[in-house]
């Protein structure tokens, strides 16, 4: 490639250096810091930027755009609140590990430390939350800041960045050239596994009588999916994943298990209790997943896959480490085995099958679909019929969170996109618009709950502004559902401010917002209705489902218990 | 365990901030921490001392070689090493425990380096453990002040970070 030397001004060379890196979308919000780029945005077309609602709807839908399609999500927005605005969206991203880049405008340079007009230390309200950040204090240094910031983030453990520009940076000029190439001395991550580690964990998995295979968020990062498969098959061991894990392997797989953790399946959180040597592949051993930690797979030989050193042995103590990227590590294990004289037992495999199925027989997620007033379960059972199973489905956070983890069953990765890690109501609407502008031909639907959903409904006019049809199935059960569950379970009913009193008419206010709205109140009515609004391919409908206000998530374990000790709904709890 | 860990980073502003953000984050330990730049002036040299398990001192190590700031991580306490803290002590001296403070001074091999009347400054170099020693061995009425530099290590031999 031929090396441009041009002048040109800091607000260029940033809209430069987003082409130059391949940025096809900008998610952002203006305000004085940064007007000089939006000037320079106003005069081109091949980053299209869309204006959302809130900054914090910005780094949501930037986060869903780069979990569904891989790429980093960018946002820009100004200092001061708009900064401020996009703290809860980063940290969302930094806990589920997507890379993003976030550019925040930031006051002139001589007047930092001022208390200025829109003045915040974003370096420093963003430090605990961010993979890395940058402050640019020379234009000289802008470009080469930028192929920073996207190679950090998209390299090693993903995450989020930041870039704080101050405002004559972007009027300042110099040379621009866009680096090839990246070398911090200070951050080499490691890819490939070491080849010692994986000949022991070759070995340990191929001695396993009672084998179990953990999957994780890691996997879908890592794109390991195709190779997750081909180790599994041929090992023929049950495989369970993590809430971030779904649709890393094939959940209508007779391999898969289910979901493992606090509402995951009886089956998966037994088989993880019982096993003797369990595979944790790119999963982070969670205090939702594990349970009470003492009591946390007392028989088994772990080896843990992770290409984040500090995520190895930090809650368990593991018998294996391998530091690497899952997808390079699991292909030279799946190599290893398959040369290997060795092969897996299967006569102790058959007898550890049995008892799997017999925990399957118990059927841990049967729920009642003869009611009348409809039950939560049953609406996303019928999306996930009528869709094939094959759309983007985002989530908020709450019982339909749990439910749509359970119900709808993804067989590829990146179609499930919801926050696991920090847990973020109004994170489900945006990040659909966000996948939905990736993929305009697929079908997107956000599963949330009324309380959830206000969180960022502002974005509802984004939606239309960009035409960005996503249909959102609120399950509406006038309760923030989880919070009245856990105060039912452990607070004797005492629903304390887990009413939701004055909630709007949802089809008035997405009819407001320029879109439809329809109100189903009937479990006969769920299939067509959903039928009715899947076929109005261009058109955003809120579907607002009034649901079985007493409905809870089962199977559960509560917190602090071992995975053994699932309760399951009480009507089906083993005598 | 106490532990000193010695650390090479960037010489970034805000690299310092990241350190120090760690530990309180993460409910780490730390005893003290000395920064400063090296020979490149690109490159600072940190000295942290803390405590914990081994899994923590571990996860510790792990952490810090995570922020992409930090371009090596030892633990000088698993090898021979040498460790010096500077001690500025300014004591209350007059008539009969002049000639004490000196006294002990020159036990501890320190350096009285500012006087009046009515007082000594003091300036001694050691390990902590030394430091620790002279100060309880003075009477504790006569301190009117302590600064203490924190650790600063390297490892013996010839082998460098
Ligand atoms: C921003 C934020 N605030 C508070 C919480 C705590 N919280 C978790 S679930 C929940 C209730 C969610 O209610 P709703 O969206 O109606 O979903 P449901 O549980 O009823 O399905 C709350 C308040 C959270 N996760 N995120």
């Amino acid at each position: 490639m031929a090396k441009s030397k041009e002048i040109l001004r800091g607000a260029e060379i940033f809209i430069r250096a987003l082409k130059d890196e391949g940025v096809k979308h900008l998610f952002g919000y203006p305000g004085g810091a940064v007007l000089h780029i939006y000037d320079e945005l106003y005069k081109q077309e091949d980053v299209e930027h869309i204006l959302v609602r809130h900054e914090q709807g910005a780094v949501h839908a930037a986060d869903g755009y780069a979990r569904a399609t891989g790429l980093p999500g960018v946002v820009l927005v100004t200092s001061g609140p708009g900064a401020t605005n996009t703290i809860t969206g980063i940290a969302t991203a930094y806990m589920d590990s997507i890379p993003l880049v976030v550019f925040t405008g930031q006051v002139p340079t001589h007047l930092i430390g001022n208390d200025a007009f829109q003045e915040v230390d974003a370096i420093g309200i963003t430090r605990p939350c961010v993979k890395h950040n940058f402050l640019v204090k020379d234009v000289r240094d802008l470009a080469s800041t930028m192929k920073r910031a996207f190679y950090v983030a998209t390299t090693g453990r993903p995450g989020p960045v930041v870039v704080d520009i101050p405002k004559d940076i972007t009027a300042d000029s110099c040379e621009y050239e866009y680096p090839d190439t990246v070398d911090m001395r200070s951050y080499r991550p490691v890819v490939r596994g070491h080849p010692g580690q994986i000949k022991r964990a070759a070995s340990l998995i191929l001695s396993a009588k009672k084998p179990m295979i953990y999957a994780g968020g890691g996997v879908i990062l890592s794109n390991a999916s195709e190779v997750l498969i081909a180790f599994t098959r041929l090992l023929g061991y049950p495989i369970t994943n993590t809430l971030m894990g779904l649709g890393g392997y094939p959940a209508t797989d007779k391999q898969f298990i289910g979901m493992l953790g606090m509402h995951g399946t009886y089956e998966a959180n037994m088989a993880m209790h019982n096993c003797d040597v369990l595979i944790a592949i790119g999963a982070r051993f969670d205090d939702r997943v594990t349970g009470d930690l003492e009591q946390f797979c007392p028989y088994a030989k772990i080896v843990q896959i992770d290409i984040d050193p500090s995520s190895i042995a930090k809650n368990v103590p593991v018998d294996i480490p391998i530091v690497g990227d899952v997808k390079h590590v699991l292909t030279d294990l799946t190599a290893l085995i398959k040369a290997s004289r060795e092969k897996p037992d299967a006569e102790s495999l058959k007898i550890w099958w049995d008892q799997i199925k017999e925990w399957q027989s118990i059927n841990c997620l049967k729920f009642d679909r003869s009611t009348e007033v409809i039950k939560p379960q049953y609406v996303i059972e019928k999306l996930y019929e009528l869709t094939k199973g094959e759309a983007y489905v985002t989530s908020d956070v709450g019982q339909h969170q749990m439910w749509a983890a359970q119900f709808y069953k993804f067989d590829k990765p990146r179609r499930w996109i919801n926050s696991g890690g920090l847990g973020t109501m109004g994170f489900g609407l945006p990040a659909a618009m966000g996948v939905k502008l990736a993929f305009p031909n697929d079908i997107v639907a956000c599963i949330t709950g009324e309380a959830s959903l206000v969180m960022c409904i502002q974005e509802l006019s984004t939606c239309l502004q960009y035409g960005l049809p996503v249909k959102v199935i609120n399950l509406n059960n006038r309760y923030m559902g989880m919070v009245r569950q856990w105060q039912e379970f452990f607070y004797a009913g005492r629903y304390s401010h887990s009413y939701m009193e004055a909630i709007p008419d949802f089809v008035k206010l997405a009819e407001s917002f320029g879109h439809t709205g329809m109100r189903i109140e009937k479990t006969a009515d769920v299939e067509a209705a959903l039928k009715e609004a899947l076929a109005m391919e261009d058109k955003l409908v809120l579907m607002d489902f009034i649901t079985d206000q007493t409905e809870n998530v089962y199977p559960m374990i509560a917190s602090g218990k071992g995975q053994h000790e699932m309760h399951l709904a009480p009507e089906r709890e083993l005598a | 365990m106490r532990h000193i860990l010695s650390l090479l980073l960037e010489n970034e502003a805000g690299a310092l901030s990241r350190v120090s953000g760690l530990f309180s984050a993460r409910a780490f330990n730390i005893e003290s921490l000395t920064v400063a730049p090296t020979e490149d002036p690109t490159v600072s040299r940190m000295t942290l001392v803390t405590s914990g398990s081994d899994e923590i001192i571990e996860q510790i190590t792990k952490h810090l070689n995570k922020l992409v700031d930090v371009i090596k991580v030892i633990d000088l306490s698993e090898s021979r090493h040498i460790e010096r803290e500077l001690l500025l002590i300014k004591l209350s001296a007059k008539n009969e425990s002049r000639d004490e403070i000196k006294r002990l001074v020159d036990i501890f091999r320190g350096h009285i380096i500012d006087v009046t009347d009515s007082s000594y400054t003091i300036e001694m170099t050691g390990s902590g453990e030394k430091l620790d020693a002279f100060i309880d061995a003075l009477d504790r009425k006569l301190i009117l002040e302590v600064v203490r530099s924190g650790v600063s290590g390297i490892a013996r031999g010839d082998k460098a970070i």
